[in-house]
């Protein structure tokens, strides 16, 4: 071993550090946008009459911040410390990881003002304006060279399966990014978009899919891969099944966008395609679940004593469970039941607060001290607590979505038998607000779960190094 | 050639794409190359011991 093994790289940490803390700020931000907003749906006054804070606005903001902006730090982050250590070089560039970094934060920021603003595309999740996708565009291919250009660089004769799931995140974000984006600008702040009627919708879901698809599922999966067998000790359970994994995910979640519009102007067999391509997406999705999970085969009592690995263990649950529930809904007569109801928000959060945010944390609450040159994390119990208000969370969130939006689906097809309908809208809604309370409840969870997280970080970060050896909980008290 | 046409041989041809990297990654001719993959992980930590022993020393 050692006559292969030359001077350790000297590792670009810096960049990693710099979107590791911006993961959490923007995470507590994004979410605590979500819990206001979740507020507002049951006590509509919480608006205060301020247009910047109607929920219009504020909406679209929630959604960019905890997608692009914490999602999207947690990827920076963990891609950029992934391809470093399994391809055993520095960066590719250090200053075009700074130039991500801050083209980065600059997006996020021109969001927190345009959007509150009233300045949107209306395209869901890309609402930013042309000058601002420009800018993505910019920070996007910056990044594609650096990740690439360090694959190109690197030491080892491998390429870890992680950073094919990277890589295939970040170019297919540039082509969902692109061939959505294209606009006609008419002013600085407005913009038309080059595709018109059913075409646009079929793009709009194309990009959004993905954007599920490689931004919130392959990118966070190329995490997992790397994260879970290093926090478990051990190789993933099969390095062949994820092999497998990857090319059936990235061949088929491509065409899954169609059932985001059944029953719409979109032509039928295109919305069959879509619907026939979401149901078999259930397999790769449970390959890589089940190959997460396995790894951890033999070695089941770490997760008594190590709340990390439950972090990244039971994210992968949420994610089997939402990819299961995912291609349920996608079919057609399912989905006449739940498009439109608070089922869509349920499934939604199951796979962001779930799978997204859970395996994100788990992944901060390793790096962390390594980043920072400590043993271990500030306090264990803090972590254990944080688990703990996450999980509870997002079960009271998901099942007050589930019955919300099942009695919502119920209650708009209700016919009386002279054909009118049963119940107004109105009637639906005040059905719904009980749970949207609980949904309240449970975002406060996690929104308290997140602070703690930024309080032991903080205290991991700035405690002088000996009195977190030989210590846990006891030194907080 | 019309839209069914091209959809049809476009399904075949992905189906056997499917079925080579299958093959491919349960071969054994390849499994001692996916161990030393999977081990990625791992490998620059020891470095990073020996190094670490090699400044303390």
């Amino acid at each position: 071993m050692s006559e292969t093994s030359q001077v350790h790289p000297d590792y670009n940490y810096k960049v990693v550090r710099q979107f590791t803390i911006m993961t959490i700020v923007w995470g507590i931000i994004g979410m605590s946008l979500g819990v206001l907003i979740a507020a507002q749906l049951f006590a509509p006054a919480l608006n205060f009459d301020i247009p910047w804070l109607t929920y219009s606005r504020l909406r679209p903001l929630h959604t960019n911040a905890v997608i692009f902006a914490f999602g999207g730090s947690a990827l920076f982050s963990t891609s950029y410390y992934i391809v470093q250590r399994t391809c055993q070089v520095r960066l590719f560039s250090d200053k075009l990881a700074a130039f991500t970094f801050w083209g980065w934060q600059a997006v996020i920021v021109a969001a927190v003002i345009t959007l509150p603003l009233g300045y949107t595309s209306s395209k869901e999740y890309a609402e930013l304006e042309w000058p601002i996708d420009i800018l993505i565009t910019l920070v996007w291919v910056a990044y594609i060279i650096n990740f690439f250009g360090t694959l190109v660089i690197r030491k080892t004769s491998h390429i870890y399966v992680a950073n094919w799931f990277l890589g295939a995140f970040m170019l297919t974000v540039a082509v969902l990014h692109i061939g959505n984006s294209m606009v006609i600008p008419v002013s600085f702040t407005k913009s038309y978009s080059i595709y018109a009627g059913a075409v646009d919708a079929m793009m709009q879901w194309w990009y959004g899919h993905n954007a599920v698809g490689f931004f919130l599922t392959a990118g966070f999966l190329g995490m997992m891969y790397y994260f879970v067998p290093k926090q478990a000790g051990r190789p993933v359970y099969s390095y062949r099944l994820s092999i497998v994994h990857f090319w059936a995910l990235t061949s088929l979640y491509i065409w899954a966008g169609p059932h985001h519009l059944h029953y719409t102007a979109l032509p039928d067999w295109t919305q069959s395609l879509g619907m026939v391509m979401s149901i078999i997406l259930f397999v790769p999705s449970w390959g890589g679940m089940i190959n997460g999970i396995m790894t951890l085969s033999g070695a089941w009592h770490k997760l008594r004593t190590d709340p990390i690995l439950r972090f990244l263990i039971v994210s992968l649950s949420f994610y089997g469970m939402s990819t299961f529930e995912g291609p349920m809904m996608a079919i057609k007569t399912v989905n006449a039941l739940s498009h439109y109801t608070d089922w869509t928000i349920g499934h939604v959060h199951s796979g962001a607060l779930g799978w997204v945010a859970m395996v994100s944390i788990g992944s901060i609450y390793h790096l962390i001290p390594i980043l920072f040159a400590q043993p271990k994390m500030y306090s264990t119990r803090l972590i254990d607590i944080h688990f703990w208000l996450a999980t509870i969370g997002v079960v009271l969130y998901i099942v007050a979505m589930w019955m919300s939006g099942v009695l919502q689906g119920l209650m708009w097809r209700q016919v009386n038998s002279d054909g009118t309908l049963t119940y107004s809208f109105v009637e639906s809604l005040e059905a719904s607000k009980p749970f949207y309370i609980v949904r309240f409840i449970g975002g406060l969870f996690v929104v308290v779960g997140m602070l703690i997280m930024a309080y032991n970080c903080y205290k991991t970060i700035r405690t002088p190094k000996e009195s977190i050896a030989d210590n846990t909980a006891s030194a907080a008290a | 050639m019309d839209q069914g046409t091209i959809g049809s041989i476009f399904t075949v041809v992905v189906f056997v794409c499917f079925v080579g990297v299958c093959l491919w990654a349960f071969s054994s001719r390849n499994k001692k190359s996916f161990d030393e993959a999977a081990n990625l992980v791992f490998d620059d930590e020891e470095k990073k011991n020996l190094n670490k022993k090699d400044q303390e020393s």
